[in-house]
């Protein structure tokens, strides 16, 4: 399909009191009962990221959504999209938004382009002279095309998340707003949805993508912030939030007790007593080596200042490292792990 | 101008109210299994009513039975009233409730409600459509009931003159005519119970429920419509005039109980319209 049908239209047209933005929270709050879902949540989205939002399950990023679409009131605070208040501007702004929220929803006796079909006629700024061809490539783009004229309830989940994609991509949009887009999705799936993420941000949009696998999304994305318990626990772009975790030394060597001295004098904290014989690589060392690893706490310490210390220092260095701590490892200690559902 | 600029413009240059949506909602409404069935179910009325008088031997006399029972055998275009009669008290308010029920409920039981109102359809724009899109049931089954019943008793009787309450006897065409303003008034007293049924049906995500509550509501109103001790009550129960269309039989038309009846069902309508705009409008949609 050519670009013209697809023209990205990010950033061109840009509101008097625009911020450059295209999601902006303050103090988004929403409140169950007691529960508070979301709590004093203030996201910044740029305009032509690609932001991942993360978080374990319950945490509160679908209701997040739901309230920058209108969906759901907040409780408290502000919602701005493409630079216009949420919800009072939302028959204007909405249009230029494609959403998936909380999982795909057909109805199960029409078939998938029967469905988007639907959905289209609901949008009064989408022209029903082109609807036809538009369903049709909507539906080219997600690879649903041969299943067209089935009926959604002999659909598999993964087809059926194909198609709450396909109908988010119906008119050429400014944001797309997904939702666990790569749920139900097996590898070759998820790897899809990457690449048409990646389309579509090349094709200037602004895509907030929500999930709470860390590694389905972390290759696309420019940004990502974290929920944990309806908190906004970290944002910013993706170096940033790996700056902000913490980097190890791993020394192996036989000479512990003098290695330990001389980064105790660098103003590390070693661990209490060397590891006995983990070798950094699969060829093990002699069995006398053992590994003594430090938190880099002083960014100003340099690996190679490290290193000049100990060999003057006479400690034979047989393997030196410094580990940046992944954005995984970053994750997991912003949202806990395993399957416990955050309350 | 950004594409998007241009999109947003279209309608106001065009002064579009979206007509599409109901297409669409009439297309799916129609089209759908469920639809036909009731639909289905409904033309059995007259046709059984029409056998079932053509193979018994023994006369219907005046007063036993449905009214207008025993005038079938006389002229067959008195079996699409007749079965209307029949079909008033329960089967027609069963499949009214049905449709009326599933509409906002039915969407977000399905979860086609968030991606309807993100589209936008607009929540104002979507009761709009939804109310007239169970108006148009209430039309189609009140039809499907009066046209089965006019075609059946053309087959199984003769058709002749059809004499009217008032003594009066009227043409073959005349008498369609009345036929057609029956069921016009039919619909229209449907409409009451369809306004509360798009009202229950904003309050839940569970459909069957809202179409349980919304029948039961319609049994409820006659129930109470035969209570002699709620008398002060009954011309405000949108079930009372449901019977009254005998005034359309005489000649001239009497148009009293067909106006008393759609300022009734106007008024459930306006009521029942604004509680569910009250209700809709605001409601956080988390299905
Ligand atoms: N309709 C609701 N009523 C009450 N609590 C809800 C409702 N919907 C969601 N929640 C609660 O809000 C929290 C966040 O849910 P959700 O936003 O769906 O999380 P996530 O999308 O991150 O998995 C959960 O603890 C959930 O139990
Ligand atoms: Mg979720």
């Amino acid at each position: 399909m050519s670009d013209a049908d697809w023209p990205g239209t990010a950033g061109a047209d840009t509101a008097v009191a625009d911020t450059g933005l295209a999601i902006e929270t303050v103090g988004l709050t929403k409140r169950f009962g007691r529960q508070t879902v979301v709590n004093e949540v203030d996201l910044r989205v740029p305009r032509g990221a690609v932001y991942g939002f993360l978080g374990p399950n319950g945490s509160g990023k679908t209701t997040t959504i739901r309230m920058l679409l209108g969906l759901a009131g907040a409780t408290s605070g502000r919602v701005r999209v493409l630079g216009e208040d949420m919800p009072s501007r939302l028959q204007q702004v909405l249009p230029r938004v494609g959403a998936l929220v909380e999982g795909p929803a057909f109805y199960p006796f029409l078939s998938g382009a029967a469905n988007l079909h639907r959905l289209d006629t609901a949008d009064r700024f989408a022209f029903g002279r082109t609807r036809r061809t538009r369903v049709a490539e909507a539906l080219d783009r997600v690879g649903l095309s041969h299943a067209a004229t089935k009926k959604v309830h002999a659909y598999s989940l993964g087809m059926k998340q194909r198609l709450g994609l396909a109908n988010a991509l119906l008119m050429p949009r400014d944001l797309l707003v997904l939702d666990e887009p790569t749920n139900g999705l097996d590898p070759q799936g998820t790897r899809e949805v990457r690449n048409l993420v990646r389309s579509l941000a090349a094709g200037g949009a602004t895509v907030f993508v929500s999930s709470h696998l860390l590694a389905e999304i972390e290759q696309v994305c420019t940004h990502a912030a974290v929920m944990s318990a309806g908190s906004l626990v970290a944002s910013g772009t993706l170096d940033e939030l790996r700056r902000v975790g913490q980097a190890f030394v791993r020394l192996q060597t036989p000479d512990v007790d003098i290695a330990r001295g001389v980064l105790l004098r660098l103003g590390l904290a070693p661990t209490a007593a060397g590891d006995p014989g983990h070798p950094l690589a699969d060829d093990a060392g002699p069995a006398d080596t053992y590994t003594v690893s430090a938190p880099l706490v002083d960014r100003r310490v340099t690996a190679e200042g490290i290193v000049a210390s100990l060999v003057a220092a006479n400690v034979r260095v047989r393997g030196f490292v410094v580990e940046e701590a992944s954005l995984e490892d970053r994750f997991v200690a912003l949202t806990g792990e395993g399957f416990d559902v955050v309350q | 101008m950004s594409s998007s600029e241009e999109r947003l413009a279209a309608p106001v240059r065009n002064g579009s109210f979206g007509w599409a949506l109901l297409a669409s909602e009439l297309a799916v409404l129609f089209r759908r299994r469920r639809t036909i069935a009731m639909l289905l179910a409904l033309a059995l009325i007259p046709i059984l009513i029409a056998v079932a008088v053509r193979l018994s031997s023994s006369e219907v006399s005046a007063g036993q039975g449905p009214p207008f029972l025993d005038r079938i055998t006389q002229n067959g275009l008195f079996v699409g009233i007749t079965a209307l009669v029949v079909a008033i008290p329960l089967f027609l308010p069963l499949t009214i409730g049905v449709a009326a029920g599933d509409t906002i409920a039915g969407e977000a039981g399905l979860g086609t409600l968030r991606y309807l109102l993100v589209a936008p359809a607009g929540r104002v724009r979507l009761l709009l459509v939804k109310f007239a899109g169970a108006a148009a049931f209430c039309l189609a089954a009140t039809l499907t009931v009066a046209i089965t019943g006019a075609v059946i008793g053309a087959i199984l009787f003769p058709i002749g003159p059809v004499t009217l309450l008032s003594g009066d006897t009227i043409s073959v065409v005349d008498s369609i005519g009345r036929s057609v303003l029956i069921a016009l008034y039919v619909t229209v007293s449907l409409l009451g119970l369809s306004a509360i049924g798009l009202f229950i049906s904003t309050l839940t995500s569970v459909p069957v429920g809202a179409m349980a509550a919304t029948i039961v509501v319609a049994v409820t109103s006659q129930i109470l419509d035969v209570l002699p001790q709620l008398e002060w009550l009954h011309p405000w129960l949108f079930s009372h005039y449901w019977l009254g269309f005998a005034d359309i039989l005489r000649q001239p038309i009497l148009w009293d109980s067909f106006s008393d009846n759609a300022l009734l069902q106007g008024g459930y309508m306006v009521v029942f319209g604004a509680l569910a705009y009250g209700r809709f409008a605001t409601k956080d949609i988390l299905s």
